[in-house]
């Protein structure tokens, strides 16, 4: 998924993949400006992400799941490499609907398409739309949860009443209306929908944590300093609400895996002949009795991807849980 | 004071899903109103149709209001491809989407409920962990793939269940009453079971948690220090209070599930508020795919406020006032 110098005329949308890397980068630029941050403190204590990243590595499960999620990464970003065929390559009439066999591990569809390595491209598609729709996410709810939370009041009030009226339209339905009226849109669009629709959660998450750190003396002491609203937002708050919504992130893409597929499968999502999990299953879907092969693998893909997500989401909330005691 | 609080909140969240389409309909590039009224072909009823519904000659805030006042009076407007009204057509869906969410939340709840009891009182156990793994994986699953693998097994492959549909066309006209029960009951099972599968997943998760949370507390330990057996302790002390928060996850829970619903019930041609969505997508249906968002967001309303009465009648320090 942080790869761009693939064949990016074959996924035919080279600027979500490009955003995808770019979203990596600020990632680890951020993973690592926390850590140097966190080693230079004068005080000798150990950093609370160390604490984490230790416990992850305790946790079993939690550490299969970061694997998985890495080899995904890796599978995303090296497709070009591990797929024996292209996605979009079509075999010839004679190779239509073979079931699978040792050239063909999942079999081929009905176009004589190899689905292996449609599977293999799909991990693309679907990492990089989630990943960067729960960036798009997590930046949109962590803002206004945070000004909600630190400002309070009837702006909170009113914020928050927002959000419960949003979160009780059902997102999938919403999707739906709006890829349905606005007819074919771009990769990019798809990921703002994406977006734009999942950030309510993390701003309730947010603000909660935020209500409880305000009334905490190193904000009263900031002020008393003379630091401005910003300032204290930005140097005290903020840095300690991303362990909740790193969790939040994590457990947030195994979602929206789930619905980029479903809208895919609906025809509405990732068209073809794009290969994504969800459109590859609604290829097969038509002969599911005869053919489900074509149906089966990408279902597999999806499971075991989100599936990991979630193990991970998990093991990093145990991880970063403040109140759990080391034994 | 409680319910109508929520009564009015229900209300703005009704509006706020009216105007969303609204704009959606106004903002959308293609703009398929536009569309329709400018394409050659479309004949001269609709495209009156479309000026007098949509008021196309006044500004856009009187377009609105006019918008407004008839989902209030629940005319979403005309479906041309079911030479129909939308509300009549939604009418029709809505008690199989209903039928179907309802038997697949009762098996739902059960199901989980007694999963998450199961794990707590094996804490730790195998048995905990392979159940958490397994509910883990049906909660990782995309409802239309489940739903699909289910039609594959059991329908094509053990020819146990009916592949699609809600009855049998051929017979069903000449059964008697209790005769066409059955088929219902018969063709509800997989995607009942289905949608069920994946909603006692996040039930059993979050049951599990609320029983080890409630285990924790004081009083817990003193039941025990009263000498009480460990089965009383967990059905008159833990259980009791573990159940509360399951009732709070039903509405929670609600969008999801009517989210699910909508493909599940595309997968096994269900004929729903789904199903009829979906199809409405290729018909270019936009006012049934409109009217679909607003009653999906109403349901989902009206199932917290049935979620919030219910807990403040097992609650006795919440009030409904």
């Amino acid at each position: 998924m942080c790869s761009t110098r693939s064949p990016i005329r074959a996924c035919g949308w080279g600027s979500v993949h490009v955003l995808a890397w770019l979203g990596c980068t600020a990632l680890a630029i951020v993973a690592w400006r926390a850590a140097l941050g966190a080693g230079a403190r004068p005080e000798a204590h150990v950093a609370p992400w160390r604490i984490a990243l230790a416990r992850l590595r305790r946790n079993r499960a939690g550490a299969v799941a970061l694997g998985v999620v890495v080899t995904l990464a890796l599978v995303a970003a090296l497709a070009p490499w591990l797929a024996p065929h292209s996605p979009i390559e079509q075999l010839g009439a004679a190779a239509t609907e073979l079931p699978p066999s040792l050239a063909h591990p999942f079999g081929t569809d009905f176009a004589g398409r190899d689905v292996l390595s449609r599977t293999l491209y799909g991990a693309r598609i679907s990492l990089s739309i989630a990943l960067l729709a729960i960036l798009l996410a997590s930046t949109v709810g962590t803002l206004y949860g945070a000004i909600a939370g630190y400002y309070g009041g009837r702006l909170d009030e009113l914020m928050m009443r927002g959000i419960d009226a949003a979160l009780s339209i059902p997102r999938i339905l919403l999707l739906i209306a709006v890829l349905a009226l606005w007819g074919e849109v771009p990769m990019l669009a798809l990921v703002l929908l994406l977006g734009l629709t999942g950030w309510f959660g993390v701003s309730r998450l947010v603000r909660a944590e935020v209500l409880a750190l305000r009334e905490q003396d190193m904000v009263l002491a900031a002020r008393a300093l003379g630091a401005r609203d910003r300032e204290i937002l930005r140097r005290h708050i903020l840095p300690n609400v991303i362990s909740p919504v790193v969790v939040a992130a994590t457990l947030g893409i195994a979602q929206v895996i789930i619905l980029e597929a479903g809208l895919s499968y609906l025809g509405i999502g990732v068209r073809p002949p794009t290969a994504s999990w969800g459109n590859m299953i609604q290829d097969g879907s038509g002969q599911l009795a005869s053919v489900w092969w074509v149906s089966l693998f990408p279902g597999l893909a999806i499971v075991i991807t989100v599936l990991a997500f979630n193990i991970l989401g998990d093991a990093l909330r145990d991880a970063v849980d403040p109140r759990q005691v080391d034994g | 004071m409680l319910l109508l609080r929520r009564l009015a909140q229900g209300v703005v969240i009704v509006w706020l899903a009216a105007s969303l389409t609204f704009a959606l309909l106004h903002l959308a590039p293609g703009d398929p109103v536009r569309a329709t009224l400018e394409n050659p072909l479309t004949p001269p009823v609709v495209r009156e149709y479309w000026v007098q519904r949509f008021g196309l000659d006044l500004p856009v805030h009187q377009q609105y209001w006019r918008y407004l006042a008839s989902v209030a009076q629940g005319d979403f407007g005309f479906s041309f491809p079911h030479h129909r009204p939308v509300s009549a057509v939604l009418a029709e869906a809505l008690p199989n989407t209903l039928l179907l969410m309802g038997v697949a939340i009762a098996l739902a709840f059960l199901g989980g409920i007694s999963i998450g009891i199961i794990q707590a009182r094996r804490r730790g156990q195998p048995l905990d962990w392979g159940l958490g793994l397994g509910s883990l994986f049906f909660y990782s699953m995309p409802d239309f793939w489940l739903a699909l693998m289910m039609l594959l097994v059991f329908a094509y492959r053990l020819r146990l269940f009916p592949v699609t549909g809600m009855f049998d066309p051929v017979m069903f006209p000449v059964m008697g009453f209790w005769e066409r029960v059955g088929d219902v009951l018969w063709h509800l099972v997989l995607p009942a079971s289905t949608l069920a599968l994946l909603a006692a997943a996040a039930v059993a998760r979050f049951q599990r948690a609320a029983l080890l949370d409630v285990a924790r507390q004081d009083f817990v330990r003193v039941a025990r220090a009263k000498g009480l057996s460990e089965g009383r302790v967990l059905r008159r002390h833990v259980l009791r209070n573990a159940l509360l928060p399951v009732i709070t996850l039903f509405g929670l829970a609600l969008p999801a599930l009517l989210g699910g619903a909508v493909f599940v019930e595309k997968v096994f041609s269900w004929p729903g508020m789904g199903t009829l969505t979906v199809d409405a997508i290729g018909a270019r249906d936009y006012p049934l795919v409109t009217a679909a968002v607003i009653v999906g967001s109403a349901l989902v309303t009206l199932g917290s406020l049935l979620a919030d009465v219910l807990y403040a009648l097992a609650d006795p320090r919440v009030r409904l006032g």
